[in-house]
């Protein structure tokens, strides 16, 4: 659905059910250049099931207008102002990648609008390597291509989605694509290698939170994820073998049924 | 620094296909079945809403077609890929999936004779009209577009003519309509051309030609490229709009560049159910493990062939992009830098009578409708592939009654040549007689 945040025409998925304000809310949250179509294995499961969800489209990306925020803490400001423009209250909010740093600052902002936290292939910190976020500075595609590489594990490299007839490698490589790589990934890219509030920021949370691993994650390494986790107070940790960072596209199932237990647990819809 | 995603010749033999998924089977299984256990009622209810992926149907998805599907889709540098029993399935999927009645496409006059039926007789019966263009009039399928048209198909080297299409131009032509260009690009294989590259936004493949190389099983298959924005305008509802079968689900907003091979499946697979046995899909997968290594030799072969046939004195014409004066070779050698594959085309001299003649003699090539098999055919289109066009359209296709339809194949070319020398010989003979 579109609506206004900060005056600015916003777009997310709804998970395929009209959004009612009255239903508990999860807000997605995709990674570097990416887009809402990113979540589609997880999304549609909660909105069939009493959420409402949105996988919003960061400022300028996907389907939503207007340019990308430049600083992770802005990102973080602006998905919790999606929260009030919404008619909702609270939420929880589900990051992957950046989408991790970018739901920490979140809480960080607006900690009475957030209730539980699930960081799927984060780090406190994501450095990127100079060269990369040249070409993604550059608009060079092959930026989108090493992205791609480096995003998926040795398995996921050979394909196997979960989705029949879908190649994972390819799809992301044209969420990205379609739009103007400086943009986006080069922004984000950008944005992420600024942001040093991580370790800060993760230690001061103090709400339920899950963080979803890869253990062949080779963008947000796993060792980098345990430390995130073990920053962050009582947080649960769950590994997901032969996985890289693309563990939402990659083992799109074990990824759903983490969630589904922590949402279940933590953040359950109304009797 | 540079990316390590396998490359061409790998995807070919791994892409799609993990065997720590698969009991450790080092080929991919034959599963030959219909249905799949689900886990719980929630996950049955789950896998029915496309809200995680699995398989329900064998109609609408098997793991050994999915490996098939993955593994085409990584050689063409597509999104996602839905295989059909047929070629001539995948077509008619394509256009189902985007059309609705009342609509219009623009296509290219030299196809393939089931899809010139196709779309000449049978899609109208469903309310889908078509202006045919023939392929180098690039201008020409600018001036028949419609407000209503919805597409614009051809294929890259036409059937049998060997006449091209100018792919990235019409494609720019497409795109300034807002409309997607769908390539039949079976003639090329991905080894030798990935239109996606060239500005094809949906390629369609009879698999049972290059792709599989051993003449033994019909399979087809669809090919999303992802780059084309559904939501551009409002002419394609049915991709946009909330569809009433899945709940008000909008493909477009979904699946973004997936979309249009999701609802072919959901919609056309379910509803139309021309799916690929899982046996014809592993025979398949066979020979896509050779695919470069066979395209280079057919290349190889059809290269000679053209040689020998341009020097013969019983051949009037020869027709094969790499030739000397073809008037696509330009273009041919832009778009298809491997080669411009094994079809050729030859008018003999003697006409319908001395074609017939040779056919009739030739004893190592096939006489046969298909193409793209290891082993060399040939065929007389207007008496065989093409004989349920009349004369006009036989005329507007580029068919002429001289002419044979060569499939290069992996013989020995020397063989090839002994067994067409044979040939010539006999279609001299009727000449001889008529001299007298």
């Amino acid at each position: 659905m579109k609506f206004k945040v900060r005056g600015i025409d916003t777009f997310a998925s709804t998970g395929g059910r009209p959004f009612d304000k009255n239903k508990p809310l999860i807000i997605f949250v995709h990674g570097s250049g990416l887009s809402h179509m990113v979540w589609v294995l997880q999304t549609r499961y909660f909105a069939f099931r009493g959420y409402s969800v949105l996988a919003v489209d960061l400022p300028g990306h996907g389907l939503s207008s207007g340019e990308s925020l430049k600083t992770i803490e802005e990102m973080g400001d602006w998905v919790g102002d999606v929260i009030g423009a919404v008619g909702c209250k609270e939420a929880s909010l589900v990051g992957h990648s950046q989408g991790c740093l970018v739901t920490m600052e979140c809480v960080a902002q607006h900690p009475e609008k957030i209730k539980t936290l699930t960081l799927m292939g984060g780090a406190s910190a994501i450095p990127m390597n100079p060269e990369l976020l040249k070409l993604a500075e550059e608009s060079n595609p092959k930026a989108v291509d090493l992205m791609m590489d480096f995003a998926h594990g040795p398995a996921g490299h050979f394909g196997g989605h979960p989705v029949p007839g879908l190649y994972h490698l390819n799809v992301g490589s044209m969420i990205v694509q379609n739009k103007e790589i400086k943009d986006t990934l080069g922004v984000d890219f950008r944005a992420c290698d600024n942001y040093k509030n991580g370790p800060e920021v993760a230690k001061k949370l103090d709400l339920p939170t899950l963080s979803i691993l890869g253990a062949q994650d080779r963008m947000c390494r796993l060792k980098d994820g345990k430390i995130l986790a073990d920053y962050i107070k009582g947080s649960e940790v769950k590994i997901i073998e032969d996985c890289g960072h693309m563990m939402l596209l990659e083992e799109a199932d074990q990824t759903l049924e983490i969630l589904k237990k922590f949402i279940a647990e933590h953040y359950p819809l109304p009797n | 620094m540079d990316p390590k995603t396998y490359k061409f010749d790998t995807l070919s033999l791994h892409a799609g296909y993990q065997p720590s998924k698969n009991a450790g089977s080092r080929q991919v299984p034959i599963y030959q079945t219909t249905s799949y256990m689900f886990d719980d009622v929630d996950h049955a209810a789950a896998l029915f809403n496309l809200e995680r992926g699995g398989h329900i149907y064998s109609r609408m998805s098997n793991p050994t077609v999915q490996v098939l599907e993955e593994r085409v889709c990584a050689l063409e540098g597509g999104t996602a890929a839905l295989a059909t029993a047929s070629g001539m399935s995948a077509i008619f999927l394509t256009i189902m999936t985007l059309c609705n009645a009342g609509d219009h496409m623009v296509v290219s006059s030299q196809l393939y004779g089931g899809t010139v039926n196709l779309f000449r007789l049978t899609l109208p019966k469903f309310g889908i009209k078509t202006t045919f263009v023939k392929p180098r009039d690039t201008e020409g399928f600018k001036k028949a577009i419609q407000p209503n048209t919805k597409g614009i198909f051809g294929e890259l080297v036409g059937n049998p003519g060997n006449e091209l299409m100018n792919m990235p131009e019409v494609s720019n032509i497409a795109k300034e309509a807002g409309i997607p260009l769908i390539i039949d690009s079976t003639y090329q294989t991905p080894y030798l051309c990935r239109p996606f590259e060239h500005g094809a936004d949906l390629v369609v493949h009879s698999l049972t030609k290059w792709m599989s190389g051993n003449g033994s099983s019909m399979a087809g298959i669809l090919v999303e490229g992802g780059t084309f924005d559904w939501m551009q305008n409002d002419k394609f509802p049915t991709m946009t709009e909330p569809y009433e079968g899945y709940h008000g689900l909008s493909f477009a907003e979904e699946f973004g560049p997936t979309a249009f091979t999701m609802m072919a499946r959901a919609e056309g697979m379910r509803d139309m159910g021309p799916c690929l046995a899982p046996q014809n899909a592993w025979n398949i997968l066979h020979g896509l493990e050779t695919l470069s290594l066979r395209m280079e030799k057919h290349c190889s072969n059809a290269l000679k062939m053209v040689e020998y046939l341009s020097n013969h004195e019983s051949v009037a014409w020869v027709s094969h992009a790499s030739a000397p004066g073809h008037p696509d070779k330009e273009l041919a050698e832009k778009i298809l830098p491997k080669g411009t594959g094994s079809m050729i085309a030859f008018g003999i001299k003697g006409g319908k009578e001395a074609g017939a003649a040779f056919i009739n003699n030739v004893k190592l090539a096939s006489h046969l409708a298909n193409v793209g098999d290891a082993r060399t055919l040939v065929i007389h289109p207007a008496s065989a592939t093409h004989s349920q066009m009349d004369e006009a359209t036989l005329k507007f296709a580029g068919l002429s009654h001289d002419m044979i339809r060569l499939s290069v194949g992996l013989e020995d070319f020397e063989d090839i040549v002994n067994d067409f020398e044979d040939g010539f010989r006999a279609a001299k003979k009727p000449r001889l007689v008529a001299n007298k």
